[in-house]
């Protein structure tokens, strides 16, 4: 049923309709909407999960771990300084194999404390061995958390769906929002394969030593390329059953024609299309590419898209400090070494700590790149702020 | 009947906690992991913090678990725990036995904060804070527990505080049952173990776990050494039940402190050429304020 509603709400009543048994959480702005309307729904009887209100998002991934271990569908969500403070468990809860599904609220990390949108949260948890899936809008965040919960129990791998903080979680936007029925029919109960029950005594969570560690390392990267097949698969039969696409590894627009690719992920590629359709009428080609499962990374999808194309450039909420653009790597590592150099891959910073993207700081992108390549910039620094000396 | 065989009477010996680890001779932790969860018996889920107990007895591929094992991290045992209770509760699954556990620098340190949590949030679990008063597993370093006096990697001249209470600590949750217990009474133990389980909410059992490796006392005489613990009154045994302190244990014949320090190289340095050094008389006023306040 289509509803004018907002982002937050919109994730935790198709949360609610994937039945986790147990959710766990911490507030921290902006996730806090999901969980205080995940708390509502459970409150109100909606729901039948255990709803465990813990001290810290330390606790709160303790918690989804265990109960996962344990047997349940396990749903937790949170954000920046929680991801972070999460991150243990993060990494924990993916060499397990614990199929949990977090909803990451994306948000700019300290210092300096800031509350508002980029994604160098998700980012800094990239390496954990999780299935990170970027939203676009209110409708592919909420139509995700369903395909999420069906990937991650398929594949026994935890997955992310992360979602641009503010940007996307406070926004009302119409949601075509499903019912319980259709998301029973389309998600079945979860099968956990080991589980701590006294009935088949077993340990989980030894540890390794060097005979054994490497090779849990190696089967869970070869899970997380294997997931690829199943992402696919399911966002495929989520387009059939539910009659439009969303999630999937990429998606492109206008991309054939275009003399200019964009790449870039996440909610600023509603800005970007909306230039592309202004440039196109001004006579220019430029097209989109848009990365929706970041891990595992679609590099073949990427290769196919992008293989005629000369001039790409690549913009993200997020950097390596001291090395430059992350999703830029991850692009121009998708061709093999010998097409490289007839390419011009540029890479962008941008929108940090909620700083706005506009469309005129996107025009200025193409047309500066359409001169000549940049290796690595910011793009809408407010270079007035910058002491010479700090330049 | 034989002295043993009266010291073993009621005692509960299933080998759930099997042998087969690789615990030092004499380890207080091990005896101790494998009275708990023979008291607790088969329906049981252990839920262990890193630290010793669960690297001397989770090597993949052979644990010596018989029971389910849980292991995830150093600090967040009881919040583990909490999830499984929470999915046993969702799933309608159950009843079980739940314990968390983990040393005390995983229990008063590093995860004081998720026992808290559990506590605070009334999960049905026990949690079993095995004590041997240092971070054993990382080479003897000094934790919250570690006593006045005593000598670690990281106090190589004696520590300078007090050990953390934390079974008062426990109680001031309003959690509805405490016990302390060591690795020289088996049946004591282990009825505390069966009295904890029969009780619905969160559950705290302190059990002095001595180790031979950063004790410096030779592995024989581990049970001397909580004897000795107890009748010195530096480690009091006690219930709190629903906040009223009952079942203190009374001392027979109090014993001076310096017995007990004289059988552990950790104290060494406090007898030097024989002649106590003036932290003895501080680590006996210790004992008798632990005395005077639990009346023992
Ligand atoms: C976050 C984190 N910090 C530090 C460690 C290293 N570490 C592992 S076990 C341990 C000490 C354990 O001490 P305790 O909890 O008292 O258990 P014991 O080994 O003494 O039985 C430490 C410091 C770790 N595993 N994780
Ligand atoms: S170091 Fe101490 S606690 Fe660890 S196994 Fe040896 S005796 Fe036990
Ligand atoms: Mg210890």
């Amino acid at each position: 049923m289509l509803k004018q509603i907002e982002g937050s709400h919109a994730v935790a009543e198709v949360v609610s309709y994937c039945r986790p048994n147990v959710i766990s959480a911490y507030p921290i702005t902006p996730q806090t909407h999901i969980v205080e309307e995940l708390a509502s729904i459970v409150g109100r009887g909606d729901l039948d999960a255990e709803f465990v209100n813990v001290e810290s998002e330390f606790s709160a991934a303790s918690v989804v771990l265990g109960a996962s271990a344990a047997g349940a569908r396990a749903y937790t969500a949170t954000t920046s300084q929680g991801l972070m403070l999460m991150s243990e468990v993060i990494y924990c809860i993916a060499g397990m194999r614990l199929p949990i599904v977090l909803t990451c609220a994306n948000r700019a990390i300290s210092a300096p404390l800031s509350i508002w949108n980029d994604q160098q949260d998700s980012m800094a948890v990239r390496d954990a061995g999780w299935i990170q899936l970027h939203a676009e809008d209110n409708q592919e965040a909420s139509d995700l958390h369903i395909q999420a919960f069906k990937i991650a129990e398929q594949t026994f791998l935890p997955t992310m769906v992360c979602m641009d903080g503010f940007i996307l979680t406070h926004a009302f936007e119409p949601v075509d929002i499903p019912e319980q029925k259709e998301v029973d029919a389309f998600l079945p109960a979860f099968k956990p394969k080991h589980i701590v029950d006294p009935r088949w005594p077993r340990g989980i969570g030894l540890f390794a030593d060097p005979r054994f560690y490497m090779e849990t390392r190696y089967i869970l990267h070869r899970a997380l390329e294997k997931s690829q097949e199943v992402i696919k698969e399911v966002s495929a039969d989520f387009a059939k059953v539910f009659g439009r696409e969303s999630g999937g590894f990429i998606k492109t627009y206008k991309l054939k024609e275009a003399d200019l690719v964009i790449v870039s992920m996440g909610s600023v590629v509603g800005t970007i299309k909306e230039l592309i359709d202004k440039l196109e009428e001004e006579g220019k080609k430029v097209g989109l590419l848009q990365i929706c499962s970041y891990r595992p990374f679609p590099r073949k999808e990427v290769y196919n898209a992008l293989k005629d194309k000369t001039n790409i450039t690549v913009l993200e909420k997020c950097i390596s400090l001291g090395r430059g653009g992350i999703l830029a790597s991850d692009i121009r590592w998708s061709f093999p070494r010998a097409e490289k150099k007839e390419r011009n891959i540029s890479s962008f910073v941008a929108g940090l700590g909620g700083r706005n993207i506009s469309i005129d700081d996107l025009r200025y992108m193409v047309e500066k790149v359409e001169k000549e390549p940049v290796e690595f910039g910011f793009l809408g620094l407010r270079k007035e702020l910058i002491a010479e000396k700090d330049m | 009947m034989t002295e043993k065989s009266r010291y073993l009477e009621g005692v509960e010996k299933k080998d759930l906690f099997a042998h087969g680890h690789r615990a030092c001779g004499g380890c207080g932790q091990a005896l101790a992991a494998r009275l708990v969860h023979d008291a607790a018996g088969e329906n049981t889920i252990a839920c262990v913090a890193t630290g010793c107990l669960e690297v001397f007895s989770s090597p993949y591929p052979d644990p010596s678990w018989r029971i389910p094992f849980l292991h995830s991290l150093f600090e967040n045992s009881a919040a583990v725990a909490s999830g499984v209770e929470a999915a046993y509760k969702a799933l309608g699954k159950g009843p079980v036995n739940i314990i968390a556990q983990g040393g005390d620098g995983s229990t008063a340190d590093i995860g004081f904060q998720s026992i808290s949590g559990m506590f605070e949030r009334g999960h049905n679990v026990l949690y079993v804070c095995y004590d041997n008063e240092a971070y054993m597993n990382t080479g003897v370093q000094r934790s919250s527990f570690t006593p006045y006096g005593a000598r670690t990697t990281t106090t190589p001249t004696g520590n300078r505080t007090r050990k953390k209470n934390l079974p008062m600590i426990a109680a001031d949750h309003g959690i509805p049952y405490v016990a302390t217990a060591t690795v020289d009474d088996f049946r004591d133990l282990q009825q505390k173990v069966k009295k904890a389980l029969s009780i619905e909410g969160p559950k705290y059992i302190h059990i002095l776990a001595p180790c031979p490796l950063g004790w410096g006392h030779h592995g024989e005489l581990t049970v001397q050494v909580c004897r000795l613990a107890k009748d010195t009154g530096l480690f009091p045994i006690f219930e709190i039940v629903d906040g009223k302190l009952t079942n203190v244990r009374k001392i027979p014949v109090k014993v001076p402190v310096e017995e007990y320090l004289k059988l552990q190289g950790r104290f060494k340095h406090l007898f030097k050429r024989g002649v106590p050094a003036k932290e003895v008389a501080e680590i006996q006023e210790i004992a008798n304020e632990n005395i005077e306040r639990f009346n023992l």
